[in-house]
């Protein structure tokens, strides 16, 4: 029996029928995470103790019936920018690196509430500032097809413990694509809701306005099980919304005929990889074949989205990332001389340079003479690239495209070329600026044999559409052979 | 010959507002709790904490914005204004700055040149800050976040008063205004209303205005008028030495009755104010202007119309009574529970405001309940009690608001009706004092006044003193 094959709704089936135990999951991620962690550095903080009691008390609870959800007993691993009661919550940073929170995080009171049992904090770029988890304070994460390559960002951590079946299923946190990308970098799927869709109460804010919690999965069905339990209003986020539609697992059926798909020949330009390019339109071409209507078309402004995006998100971080100056938690230098100079030894040492460079960049838009020719220019882009969706979407159920223009990187490539870096998030931030939910799927393997994602973007609210057409379209690609699945590789 | 100045006044007032609960969290905002105990990770600035706007916020904001004849934002904004000091937790405060939530209004002020109207820039809802304590036997700052959070408004005047009586009538309609709609008791002394002074001078005549300088620390009507006084002055010499006003910002030190400057406008800070994305904007419509409105209470100018029609109570006593709204309030219910507004009237205009006067209090201050100053006019209407037990009683009420009924019984205070106990004490004051007698007999009719005093004095001051003076008459 090898476990760690199984998908999460799987396994809550297999602990419900009894045929395994809620412990017998968490023994068996924590053997796997023995065996791979030390190459692939997934986690900052493992839990494995609380887990084992947790896995204790949820066992009970699943056999005198009072927890019966689709998850219940499944072990979850949790990106180290959610707050979690009484455990370390470090955002990758040194800054916080003795912080523990008095709260957890309502995304993570909903999964424990299900009966979840979270083993550990994922790594993750620090403060969620990059593509490719190398600027954690805590050491690079391994992409988990090829430990030569990055995993993504920000959420690599999570992205590549599913990948490696270090857990079985992970949240992550999307303001630019950290979702999205690492999913699509790990051959595994994840989703960034339509904003307000999650609680942020308890997210470390990065940029607050793009800011949405997700999952990361091993399919599709899982995804939509994990965004049924932490899609909820909550009256502690005043960004939430109130939606009726979240029986998100009701939209699994492989159906997509009539489905109006457009694919933007904008996002098929200059800089695609080739490979990415083939694998991505084979994924069209297969959903046509099962009914969808699928036609190109011109979404403009997809140039702008990039600065718009940096301006607005750097901005917010630098005003978000204020608070930690040493005063009342986290890490305060040593020795200074007067509070101004603790201030700033404090963040010149707890902070790291990406950090900074986006705090600095952030503070610079806001500065008085700058707001209106930077922050506000970015915020009526931020509006017409949202108009330009909507007119997209008066057409078209869904667009289709590629998630990041190339497969995972180099370890060791990216940083020293930020602006590059930067402009891998071309096809995912737009998503962000409107607020829309998109979706990462798996749909093919590079030469090097690394993994492709195929996006979906869906209208607000859209979510189920989406789901429906990733569902129908993963199963006809068939077993995408993620590690996790077997320990052969 | 010497130029005329006139002086140009703004003012920035910051009121607490009485909410029960922060502005964004759920954390009491009463005074005096341990240090860090009303707090939570929203009002703390913990990572990940979100704000959630208190509705009571929004309506006191609005209330008062109606009554000073404001346009009420239909959209409004939060904006973040970001600077770091440890007792802004987040090292930003949540403000209002580019869409304040009331615009364009004005109030009437009055004063011995007559009446004015001074228009409201805007009225703009914000979170206070937390309190430094320094600790100099650890050599070290202690923050307290209990205030951190607890609900401001800061309305901002137009430039248009000229002197300092203008400023102290503003402050007080103001204040009335506000403690009538019980959005805040406006404490100076305890800085729930805090007053920042905005002053330039410029020729008599001229179109420009001077250079302003922004005045702060100004705990009472007292210190404010000093402030004005000595900030024109000083600008005035300024200006006849040929030198400039430097705008900046200046701290009053009352007891020295000076200011010294704080910070210039060259090392101001950059706020770097954006619109605050935790926050949506506030849709305020008609319909909840509408309740609002309906909920106004009734306002002074109202209030005087009503007592003079109801009570028919003297204009000076309405004009005292209602200049304070706890003391309009003690007032009614007092009367209502008595049925005698003069008699309810008297004892605060008299009594009550001599006790104020020699305790250096506020009206507002007051603590004694209606229910006990009834009971004491019942005494007296009753004739248990004659007028100066009365007042020795209503001293003991003001202090500690006790009960008459029960304070008059335990001290045994109450007028002896007795008439055959009367009659014996008068006998014995005429046997003991037989000079006095006589000189009343040969008709020194103030004789009788020391024999009614004798009297009082032996029967302990319980004696009602009419029939003391119709015994006496009898008998002598």
């Amino acid at each position: 029996m090898d476990m760690l094959a199984w998908s999460a709704v799987e396994l809550a089936a297999k602990i419900k029928q009894k045929e395994v135990t809620v412990k017998e999951a968490v023994d068996a991620i924590f053997s796997r995470i023995e065996e791979k962690e030390k190459d692939l550095n997934c986690y900052v903080t493992l839990e494995k103790e609380k887990a084992l009691k947790k896995a204790e008390e949820v066992q009970k609870k699943i056999d005198d019936g009072t927890l019966t959800g689709a998850l219940a007993g499944v072990p979850v691993a949790v990106k180290d920018n959610m707050c979690t009661e009484g455990i370390l919550t470090t955002c990758s940073s040194k800054i916080l690196s003795n912080f523990i929170p008095t709260y957890n995080a309502e995304a993570v009171s909903a999964l424990e509430r299900a009966g979840a049992v979270m083993i550990g904090k994922t790594n993750m770029d620090e403060f969620a500032m990059g593509s490719t988890t190398e600027t954690s304070a805590y050491g690079e994460t391994k992409n988990p097809w090829n430990e030569n390559h990055v995993p993504g960002g920000s959420s690599g951590g999570s992205a590549a413990a599913v990948a490696a079946g270090e857990c079985f299923f992970a949240l992550g946190s999307d303001t630019g694509g950290s979702i999205r990308q690492p999913a699509s970098f790990c051959g595994v799927v994840g989703m960034k809701p339509t904003y307000g869709t999650v609680s942020r109460y308890g997210l470390i804010a990065y940029g607050s306005s793009l800011d949405q919690i997700g999952p990361l999965t091993k399919n599709v069905e899982d995804c939509a099980a994990v965004m049924e339990i932490i899609a909820s209003h909550d009256k502690k986020d005043s960004t939430s919304l109130k939606r009726e539609d979240t029986d998100f697992t009701s939209a699994l059926k492989e159906d997509v005929k009539g489905l109006r798909i457009g694919i933007p020949r904008d996002y098929f330009g200059d800089g695609l990889d080739g490979e990415v390019r083939a694998a991505v339109l084979a994924a069209a071409d297969a959903l046509k074949e099962q009914g969808a209507v699928v036609e190109e078309f011109d979404l403009s402004l997809v140039e702008y989205a990039i600065p718009a995006y940096y301006t607005i998100a750097s901005a917010e971080a630098s005003s978000n990332l204020e608070r930690f100056d040493g005063v009342k938690y986290g890490y305060r230098t040593e020795q200074f001389e007067g509070l101004h100079h603790m201030y700033k030894k404090t963040r010149s040492e707890g902070f790291g340079a990406e950090v900074k460079r986006r705090i600095m960049l952030g503070s610079f838009v806001l500065s008085s003479g700058y707001y209106d020719a930077y922050y506000l220019k970015a915020l009526r882009t931020k509006a017409l690239i949202k108009k330009a969706f909507d007119q997209a979407f008066e057409k078209y159920d869904m667009i289709l495209g590629p998630v990041a223009p190339t497969t995972a990187p180099g370890l060791g490539k990216s940083l020293s070329d930020p602006l590059k870096m930067y402009l891998g998030d071309i096809y995912t931030i737009s998503v962000n600026l409107a607020g829309l939910p998109g979706i990462s799927v798996p749909c093919g393997k590079d030469q090097k044999g690394l993994p492709v994602g195929l996006q979906l973007i869906g209208d607000c609210f859209g979510e189920k559409k989406l789901l429906r057409a990733a569902y129908t379209y993963e199963k006809m690609r068939g077993d995408f052979g993620i590690p996790a699945f077997g320990k052969g590789e | 010959m010497a130029k005329q100045y006139e002086t140009v006044i703004g003012l920035e007032v910051h009121v607490e507002l009485a909410t029960k609960t922060k502005i964004f969290c759920g954390c009491s905002t009463a005074f005096g709790g341990a240090p860090n105990t009303h707090t939570c990770p929203v009002c703390t600035g913990m990572p990940g904490s979100l704000p959630v706007l208190n509705k009571q916020v929004v309506e006191y904001a609005m209330a008062v914005g109606l009554a000073a004849n404001c346009t009420i934002t239909e959209y409004c904004k939060f904006d973040r204004k970001n600077y770091f000091y440890p007792d802004n937790p987040q090292n930003y405060q949540i403000s209002q700055l580019y869409l304040p939530i009331c615009r364009n209004g004005g109030i009437e002020i009055e004063t011995e040149t007559g009446k004015k109207t001074v228009g409201i820039h805007e009225i703009h809802m914000e979170e206070d800050a937390g309190k430094l304590i320094h600790d100099d036997w650890e050599d070290c700052s202690l923050v307290d976040y209990n205030r951190s959070g607890v609900p401001l408004i800061e309305i901002v005047s137009e430039p248009d008063m000229r002197n300092a009586q203008e400023v102290i009538a503003y402050l007080e309609k103001l204040r009335l205004i506000i403690q009538y709609l019980g959005a805040s008791d406006c404490k100076l002394q305890e800085g729930s209303m805090r007053a920042d002074v905005n002053l330039s001078v410029r020729e008599r005549g001229a179109e420009q205005f001077g250079t302003r300088t922004e005045m702060k620390n100004l705990n009472s009507f007292k210190a404010i008028a000093r402030a004005i006084e000595g900030e024109r002055e000083r600008q005035i010499d300024l200006l006849e030495s040929g030198e400039t006003v430097v705008q900046e910002t200046r701290r009053w030190d009352d007891a020295k009755e000076c200011s010294y400057a704080m910070r210039s406008k060259e090392d101001a800070q950059d706020y770097r104010y954006f619109p605050e994305p935790d926050l949506p904007p506030v849709r305020i419509d008609e319909e909840w202007i509408r309740q609002v409105r309906a909920k106004q209470p009734e306002f002074r100018t109202e209030k005087m119309a009503r007592y003079k029609e109801e009570f028919g109570i003297p204009d000076y006593d309405i004009e005292i009574l209602t200049n304070s709204k706890h003391l309009a309030d003690l007032f009614e219910a007092a009367t209502a529970l008595s049925g005698q507004p003069k008699k309810v009237s008297n004892w605060l205009m008299g009594e009550t405001m001599r006790l104020l006067k020699e305790k250096e209090m506020e009206p507002e201050e007051i603590r004694f309940s209606p229910e006990n100053l009834a009971k004491l006019i019942g005494l007296t209407d009753t004739k248990q009690i004659n007028n100066t037990v009365a007042k020795e009683v209503f001293e003991a009420v003001f202090e500690t608001d006790v009960d008459p009924e029960k304070y008059v019984e335990e001290k045994g205070l109450k007028t002896v009706n007795d008439e055959g106990a009367l009659r014996a004490a008068v006998e014995k004051v005429i046997a003991d004092n037989p000079q006095s007698v006589e000189d009343y007999r040969n008709g020194k009719e103030k004789a009788i006044g020391f024999l009614v005093g004798q009297t009082m004095k032996a029967m302990k001051g319980k004696a009602e003193p009419g029939m003391v003076n119709r015994l006496l008459k009898e008998l002598l």
